[in-house]
C-alpha cells in the first residue's frame, strides 16, 4: 500500500546544525496489517512516520501511496491525503486546547463542510465508542492522559481513513491503558484499516497483531 | 445548506472559539481598537455634520458683501457707495449692513452687534429691543421680556429689553449674536447715519453670483467683494482645520495602536503556528488556515469598525460630540451649542471602514500565510 524508495529527509540541509534524520530507507508498509516501527530514541521514527503520513517531504527518495508518487504532490493534495486516508494519533495527542473534546474530534471534517448536527453526532458517537461520551463538553486540558489519547484516537477516526497512523501511541498511557489501546488497534485491524505506528515499548512490538516490526537506528533500517 | 456554506460556518465557528480561547487579549485589543475607531469616527462625522450645518445656516446670507477697504484694512461704506452701484442685471437688492464686535467686560465675552437686515421682517426691531443668540442668552441669564445691558467704549450704557432668542439651530454662526435697530446700534457704536459697515447684495440667479460680483468690482474699485460660496469655503477650510489638527494630535496614539495591532496580527504566537501545524497534520489545506484566521481578524476589525461607529454616531448626534466639541468648534466663553442634524455620508463611512478594517486584514494574511503554507511537522515542531 505504501512503498518508500531509497528516502532521506535532512533537517537544515546547508546550515551549521544540519541533520540527516533519514538516510535511504527503502520499505514497504502492506494494507490492512500493523506495521511498527521501533528503535530508540534519535533513531528517526518520528520523521519517517512524518514522510509516510505526508506531514513533511523528503529531501530525496520517493513516497509512494497506491503506486502513485505523493511525495512531490502540490500542497492541496497532499492535505487531501491527510485529511481522507490517513488518521493521525499524535504522540502528544495535540489536541487544541481550550476546545471541547466534541469540537477536537470534529476538527478534521470541518473542511468537509458536513452538516454541523451531523457532525457533532458523529463525534460524539465515536467518544461514545471509546467510553468518553460524558467528556464530550471537557476542553483539552482538563481530560487526563487517557482520555486525551482516545480523544485524539476518536479525532483521528472521524473521517474514516484507510491508514491509522500513530507516532509512540503508549509513550504516556499505563498498562492497563496500552492493553485498551491494543485492544482499540486489534478492531482497526479487523475492519481492515492499515495500521503503521511507531513504539520503542516491546508490549507494543512484540504483541502478537504486530504482522510487521520494522527496526530503524540512525536513521537507517536495521536488522532486528 | 451547500457544502461551502456549512464549511466557512464552521471555520467561523472555530474562529469564534479561537478568540474566546484568548478573551483578554482579544478583548483589549478589541476595545483599544474600537476607542480609535470611535475617536476616528467622531472626528470625521462631526467635522463633515458642522460643514453642512454652516452651509446650511450661510444660505440665508446676502449672495455677495461688498466692503470698503483702505490701506488693506475693511472700511465703512457709505450712501454714496450704495448709488454708485445704482441698478445692476441680476442683482435684485442692494443694502447697507450694520455689523460689528463689542467686547462684554462684564461677562469677559466678545459679542457680535447686528442690525437685521430690512427685508427681514421676522426679526425687525423697535429701538430698545434686541433679539440675542444662544450663547449671549445662556452667558447673561437672558430669557425673553428680561432686559440685556451694554456699555459702549465711551461708557454709554445701552439698555435692551429681549424680544425674543435665535433658535439653537442656528447657533453655529448666531450663539454671540446680539441684534439690535438701527438708531441703536449707530447711538452705541457713535456711528454717522451715512455710513455702513459693508454692503449686501441679493443675486437670483446663482450661476451669475461671481459674474454680478465682477460687475459690481468694476463701479467700486476698491471694494472687495466675498461671495457666499468663499464665505463656506473659509467655514470649511476652518473646519477642516480643526479636523486635521486633532488628528495630527490624534496620530501619537494611532500609531502606537497600528503598531500594536501590526505586532499582534504578525507576529504569530509560538501556540498560534504550532495550532496551525495541528490543524494541516489532521487535514486543513493552506486555505482553510488563511479563511479561519481571516475570519478572526474580520471579527475584531469589523466589530471594533461597527461599534466605533455606533458609538461615534451616537457621540456627534445624540451628545453634540462634547468630548471634541471644543477643539472643533473653538474655543471660546460663547462656544454654540447645537445639536448636529445627523446625517452619514457613505464615503466617509466606506473610507472610515476601509482604513479600520482593511490594514489590519492585511497584516494578519502574510504570517498566516507563511505559517500555513509550512509543513505540518515543520509548524508543528
Amino acid at each position: 500500500m505504501i512503498e518508500l524508495n531509497d528516502v532521506t529527509k535532512v533537517y537544515n540541509q546547508g546550515r551549521a546544525n544540519e541533520v540527516a534524520a533519514i538516510r535511504g530507507v527503502s520499505l514497504t508498509v502492506k494494507a490492512r496489517e500493523v506495521t511498527v516501527l521501533k528503535g530508540p530514541s534519535g533513531s528517526g521514527k518520528t520523521t519517517l512516520l512524518t514522510l509516510i503520513g505526508c506531514l513533511a517531504r523528503p529531501t530525496s527518495g520517493r513516497v509512494r501511496l497506491r503506486g502513485e508518487a505523493v511525495s512531490s504532490l502540490p500542497e492541496k493534495f497532499l492535505a487531501q491525503l491527510r485529511r481522507q486516508t490517513f488518521g493521525f494519533i499524535f504522540q502528544q495527542h495535540n489536541l487544541i486546547r481550550g476546545v471541547s473534546a466534541l469540537q477536537n474530534v470534529m476538527l478534521p471534517a470541518y473542511p468537509l463542510g458536513l452538516p454541523h448536527a451531523r457532525l457533532a453526532s458523529k463525534a460524539l458517537e465515536l467518544l461514545a465508542e471509546l467510553g468518553l461520551e460524558h467528556r464530550a463538553g471537557l476542553t483539552a486540558e482538563h481530560l487526563s492522559g487517557g482520555e486525551a489519547q482516545r480523544v485524539a484516537i476518536a479525532r483521528a477516526l472521524i473521517n474514516g481513513p484507510e491508514v491509522i497512523v500513530a507516532d509512540e501511541p503508549t509513550a504516556n498511557l499505563d498498562t492497563a491503558l496500552t492493553q485498551q489501546f491494543l485492544e482499540i488497534v486489534a478492531r482497526f485491524k479487523s475492519e481492515g484499516k492499515t495500521v503503521l505506528m511507531t513504539s520503542h515499548d516491546p508490549r507494543i512490538w512484540q504483541a502478537p497483531l504486530a504482522d510487521t516490526v520494522i527496526t530503524l537506528a540512525d536513521g537507517r533500517e536495521a536488522a532486528a | 445548506m451547500p457544502p461551502w456554506f456549512e464549511r466557512h460556518r464552521l471555520l467561523i465557528d472555530f474562529a469564534v472559539a479561537s478568540l474566546l480561547r484568548r478573551k483578554t487579549r482579544n478583548g483589549g485589543l478589541l476595545a483599544v481598537y474600537t476607542l480609535i475607531v470611535f475617536v476616528l469616527g467622531s472626528i470625521m462625522l462631526f467635522g463633515e455634520a458642522i460643514r453642512r450645518e454652516a452651509a446650511a445656516v450661510l444660505s440665508g446670507a446676502p449672495e455677495v458683501t461688498a466692503q470698503a477697504m483702505r490701506m488693506g484694512r475693511h472700511d465703512f461704506s457709505t450712501r454714496a457707495d450704495i448709488q454708485k452701484l445704482g441698478r445692476l442685471l441680476g442683482i435684485t437688492h442692494i443694502e447697507g449692513r450694520l455689523w460689528g464686535y463689542h467686547y462684554d467686560t462684564a461677562s469677559a465675552a466678545n459679542y457680535t452687534l447686528q442690525v437685521p437686515p430690512a427685508e427681514d421682517s421676522a426679526h425687525a426691531l423697535a429701538p430698545g429691543e434686541t433679539i440675542v443668540g444662544e450663547g449671549v442668552a445662556r452667558l447673561r441669564k437672558l430669557t425673553p421680556g428680561g432686559y440685556l445691558f451694554l456699555v459702549s467704549a465711551e461708557g454709554k450704557l445701552l439698555k435692551l429689553k429681549v424680544k425674543e432668542m435665535l433658535p439653537s439651530a442656528s447657533a453655529l454662526v448666531s450663539s454671540d449674536l446680539v441684534l439690535v435697530s438701527e438708531p441703536d446700534f449707530r447711538s452705541f457704536c457713535g456711528l454717522d447715519p451715512d455710513v455702513f459697515t459693508d454692503i449686501g447684495m441679493r443675486v437670483s440667479n446663482p450661476q451669475e453670483v461671481s459674474k454680478a460680483a465682477e460687475k459690481a468690482a468694476l463701479r467700486l474699485p476698491g471694494f472687495r467683494f466675498v461671495t457666499r460660496a468663499d464665505m463656506l469655503r473659509t467655514y470649511e477650510a476652518l473646519f477642516s482645520w480643526r479636523e486635521g489638527l486633532l488628528l495630527a494630535v490624534f496620530a501619537g496614539a494611532l500609531l502606537a495602536f497600528v503598531i500594536l495591532a501590526w505586532d499582534k496580527a504578525s507576529g504569530l504566537s509560538a501556540e498560534e503556528r504550532r495550532e496551525i501545524g495541528i490543524l494541516k497534520g489532521i487535514g486543513w489545506d493552506t486555505g482553510d488556515v488563511i479563511a479561519m484566521k481571516m475570519g478572526e481578524g474580520g471579527l475584531i476589525s469589523v466589530t471594533a469598525f461597527l461599534a466605533g461607529a455606533v458609538l461615534a454616531y451616537g457621540h456627534v448626534f445624540l451628545f453634540s460630540a462634547s468630548l471634541l466639541e471644543p477643539v472643533l468648534k473653538g474655543w471660546s466663553t460663547l462656544y454654540p451649542r447645537f445639536p448636529l442634524t445627523p446625517s452619514v455620508d457613505a464615503l466617509e463611512l466606506s473610507t472610515l471602514a476601509f482604513f479600520s478594517i482593511v490594514p489590519y486584514m492585511a497584516a494578519i494574511l502574510v504570517p498566516v500565510w507563511r505559517a500555513a503554507s509550512a509543513d505540518p511537522d515543520a509548524a508543528m515542531r
